[in-house]
C-alpha cells in the first residue's frame, strides 16, 4: 500500500454480499457462476474498501465535475451527415439475415 | 544499424532517399519476427505494410513527402483499423474487423507512414501490466521476466525493442506514462481534446486520450502533430491549432518554474525513483530552471476516486457489447437475456467483468450520490489543486510511478495493489492536463526509471521542450537493452 502522509486512509472496510454481487450482475448484463461469485465478491469488497477513502476528503460546497472541460459540447446543425452503410456495419455482426440483426425470439 | 536511428532521423533518410522505406519496413518486420517471443504484437500486417512501403517509395521518388512518408510505426489495437483486426486485447473483439478507421489512424496514414501492425495491451485498456490481455502477456525488453507496464504495453515494448520507433497508445489513467516508464521510453498523454478519440474503442470516455510513444522527445513532439488536431467526429475534441516542431521543442527553459509537489516526494515511493528523478531535476537547473515547492494535498483521493468515475464510465460504454451487433456471441442461448448475459461472461475477461460490476454498482439505485457524485466533486477538487500550484509553477515534476517494472505475476491476485500504480498519473487524467514521461536513470537492476513532467492544460510545449533539451544533455532515452 502506498497512502500519502497527509491523508490517512480509511480504516472502514466494505464487505458486499453475495446477494449484491448477483444484483450487480444482472444489472450489468454479465452471468456469474457459482464457482465465480466468491471471487467477485472479494475483488469488489477489496475495491469498495479503497474507494471508501473517498470520504475522508472534504467536498463541502464543491460543484461535481464531470468533465475536463467546463464548456458547453459543440452543437452542430441538424442534418443528415450519415450515408447508409448498413452493409458495411452488419460485416462485422455475428448474425444477421435479409439486413436484420437476428436475436432469439422474443415473443410468441 | 538500421533500427538504432530514430524516427526523426529516419524520416530524414527517407526522405534524401538513402534508405527506402521496402527496405526499412521489412528489416523492422524482420526485427519483429525475430522477437516474437515478446508477444508486443496481437497483429502484424506484413502484406498490408510491405504495400503501403512500395506505394511511400513510389511517392519519395517523385520527390513529394509527408510529415512521416515510408516510417514504419505500430497503432495500439484499440485503434479502429478498416479491414485488419481490432482486437482491443479481448476475446470479445477476437475477430473483429472494423468497417472505418479510428481518426488517429487516418492522420498516420495521410501522413503517409507505414503501419507494421497492432500491438498487445490490457483487454480494454483496463490494467497497469498487459497481463489481462486475452493474447497474454508482453515482457519487458528490460527484463522479460517484468512486465512491460499497461495498458499500452506491446506499445511500449516495440519501441523499447528497437522494432518500431514509434508507436501509438492511449492513456486513461496512465497507460500511455506508466509503460513508457518502465520501458524506458518518451510517451506523452496529451491534454484532453488535443488528439481525436473517433474510432478509439472507448473506456472512460471523459479520462481517455491517445499519444505518442517514442524514444526521445523530438520523435514524440513529430507523433503529435501527425496525431493532433480539431476533428467534428469527436465531439469533445479542441478546436485549436496544434504548435509546430520548433514550439513544441524550443521553448525556453531557462526561467522555467518546476514545481515539485511533496506529496509526490512521499517516503513510500521507492528510493532508488526518487534519487533518479531529483538527478534529472539538477540537470533541468543547470539548464536554467528553477525548483519551487508546491502541494498537491488531495493527490491521495485520485485513487479511489479515478476508480469511481473511470469503472462507471466503462460499465456504460461496453454495455455496447452484447452479442448482437458485433464482438463475440453466446452459442449457449436460447433467450435474448441468455444472450446477453452469456456473451458478455464469455466474451470479457475477469479484470473487465470486475470494473464493469463495480462501475454498475456505484451507479445503480440508491448509491450514485455516496459514490459518483462524490467520485465527481473530488474530481473538482483534484483540478483545482493543479489549479493552485500551477499559480506557483510552469511545470510539476516528480516520478511516473513509485517503483521500478515489477515482476509478471506480482499483483495479479490482488487489483487493489495493482490500482496503486496510478497514483502519479490518473489524476492528471482526472484533471484533462498534458502528461509526458521520460527514461530519467536506472535502478540498481538496471530498470529504467520515469520522470513524469505535468503540464497546464494545452501547454504540450512545455513538457516537450523541457524533455527534448534535458534529452539534448543526458543519454537515458538512447540506451538499448541488452539482446536487441
Amino acid at each position: 500500500m502506498l497512502p500519502f502522509l497527509q491523508f490517512p486512509p480509511s480504516r472502514k472496510t466494505v464487505s458486499i454480499s453475495e446477494k449484491d454481487v448477483l444484483r450487480v450482475a444482472h444489472l450489468a448484463r454479465i452471468r456469474v457462476s457459482k464457482d465465480e461469485l466468491g471471487r467477485y465478491q472479494e475483488g469488489l469488497s477489496g475495491i469498495l474498501s479503497l474507494v471508501e477513502q473517498m470520504h475522508d476528503c472534504n467536498t463541502d460546497g464543491v460543484e461535481p465535475m464531470a468533465h475536463p472541460q467546463d464548456i458547453q459540447l459543440r452543437l452542430r446543425e441538424d442534418q443528415v451527415t450519415e450515408s447508409d452503410r448498413r452493409d458495411a456495419m452488419q460485416e462485422s455482426a455475428p448474425k444477421v439475415g435479409e439486413g436484420l440483426y437476428l436475436v432469439p425470439r422474443v415473443i410468441e | 544499424m538500421l533500427h538504432d536511428h530514430s524516427l526523426t532521423v529516419l524520416r530524414d533518410m527517407l526522405r534524401r532517399r538513402e534508405i527506402s522505406s521496402t527496405e526499412l519496413t521489412r528489416h523492422c518486420l524482420d526485427r519483429v519476427a525475430q522477437y516474437s517471443d515478446l508477444n508486443a504484437f496481437i497483429t502484424v500486417d506484413e502484406s498490408g505494410a510491405m504495400s503501403a512501403a512500395a506505394a511511400a517509395d513510389a511517392q519519395l521518388a517523385r520527390g513529394e513527402s509527408g510529415l512521416l512518408t515510408g516510417v514504419p510505426i505500430a497503432h495500439k489495437d484499440i485503434f479502429c483499423t478498416k479491414g485488419v483486426l481490432t482486437t482491443c486485447g479481448s476475446k470479445m473483439l477476437e475477430n473483429f474487423i472494423s468497417p472505418y478507421d479510428a481518426t488517429v489512424v487516418e492522420c498516420f496514414d495521410q501522413a503517409g507512414s507505414v503501419i507494421i501492425g497492432k500491438t498487445n495491451m490490457d483487454e480494454f485498456a483496463m490494467g497497469s501490466s498487459n497481463e489481462t490481455s486475452f493474447f497474454g502477456s508482453v515482457k519487458n525488453p528490460w527484463d522479460p521476466d517484468r512486465v512491460p507496464g499497461g495498458s499500452s504495453g506491446g506499445s511500449a515494448a516495440a519501441v523499447a525493442a528497437y522494432l518500431v520507433a514509434g508507436a501509438t497508445g492511449t492513456d486513461t489513467g496512465g497507460s500511455i506514462r506508466q509503460p513508457a516508464a518502465f520501458c524506458g521510453l518518451t510517451g506523452l498523454k496529451p491534454s484532453y481534446g488535443r488528439v481525436s478519440r473517433y474510432g478509439m474503442i472507448a473506456f472512460a470516455s471523459s479520462l481517455d486520450q491517445g499519444g505518442p510513444i517514442a524514444r526521445s522527445a523530438e520523435d514524440a513532439a513529430l507523433m503529435l502533430q501527425c496525431m493532433a488536431g480539431f476533428d467534428p467526429l469527436d465531439s469533445t475534441s479542441m478546436n485549436a491549432s496544434t504548435p509546430d516542431l520548433a514550439t513544441l521543442l524550443g521553448t525556453e527553459v531557462r526561467g522555467l518554474k518546476l514545481g515539485l509537489p511533496k506529496e509526490f516526494f512521499d517516503e513510500s515511493v521507492d528510493g532508488q525513483v526518487l534519487e533518479k528523478v531529483r538527478d534529472s531535476l539538477a540537470v533541468f537547473e543547470r539548464l536554467g530552471a528553477t525548483l519551487v515547492d508546491v502541494s498537491l494535498p488531495n493527490s491521495a483521493a485520485g485513487i479511489p476516486c479515478y476508480y469511481v468515475i473511470a469503472p462507471a464510465e466503462a460499465s456504460s460504454n461496453l454495455s455496447r457489447f452484447d452479442g448482437v451487433r458485433f464482438g463475440h456471441r453466446s452459442e449457449n442461448a436460447d433467450e435474448l437475456l441468455d444472450l446477453y448475459e452469456n456473451s458478455r461472461a464469455e466474451g470479457f475477461g475477469e479484470e473487465v467483468k470486475r470494473r464493469i460490476l463495480i462501475g454498475t454498482y456505484a451507479l445503480s439505485a440508491g448509491y450514485y450520490d455516496a459514490y459518483y457524485l462524490k467520485a465527481q466533486k473530488i474530481r473538482r477538487v483534484i483540478a483545482q489543486d493543479f489549479a493552485s500550484a500551477f499559480e506557483q509553477c510552469d511545470v510539476i515534476v516528480g516520478p511516473t510511478s513509485p517503483t521500478t517494472a515489477f515482476p509478471i505475476g506480482a499483483k495479479t491476485q490482488d487489483p487493489v495493489a495493482m490500482y496503486l500504480n496510478d497514483i502519479f498519473t490518473n489524476t492528471v487524467n482526472l484533471a484533462g492536463l498534458p502528461g509526458l514521461s521520460i527514461p530519467c536513470g536506472f535502478d540498481a537492476a538496471g530498470l529504467p526509471v520515469g520522470l513524469q513532467l505535468i503540464g497546464k492544460f494545452m501547454d504540450e510545449a512545455s513538457l516537450l521542450s523541457a524533455a527534448h533539451q534535458l534529452q539534448q544533455e543526458t543519454d537515458w532515452h538512447q540506451r538499448m537493452p541488452a539482446g536487441y
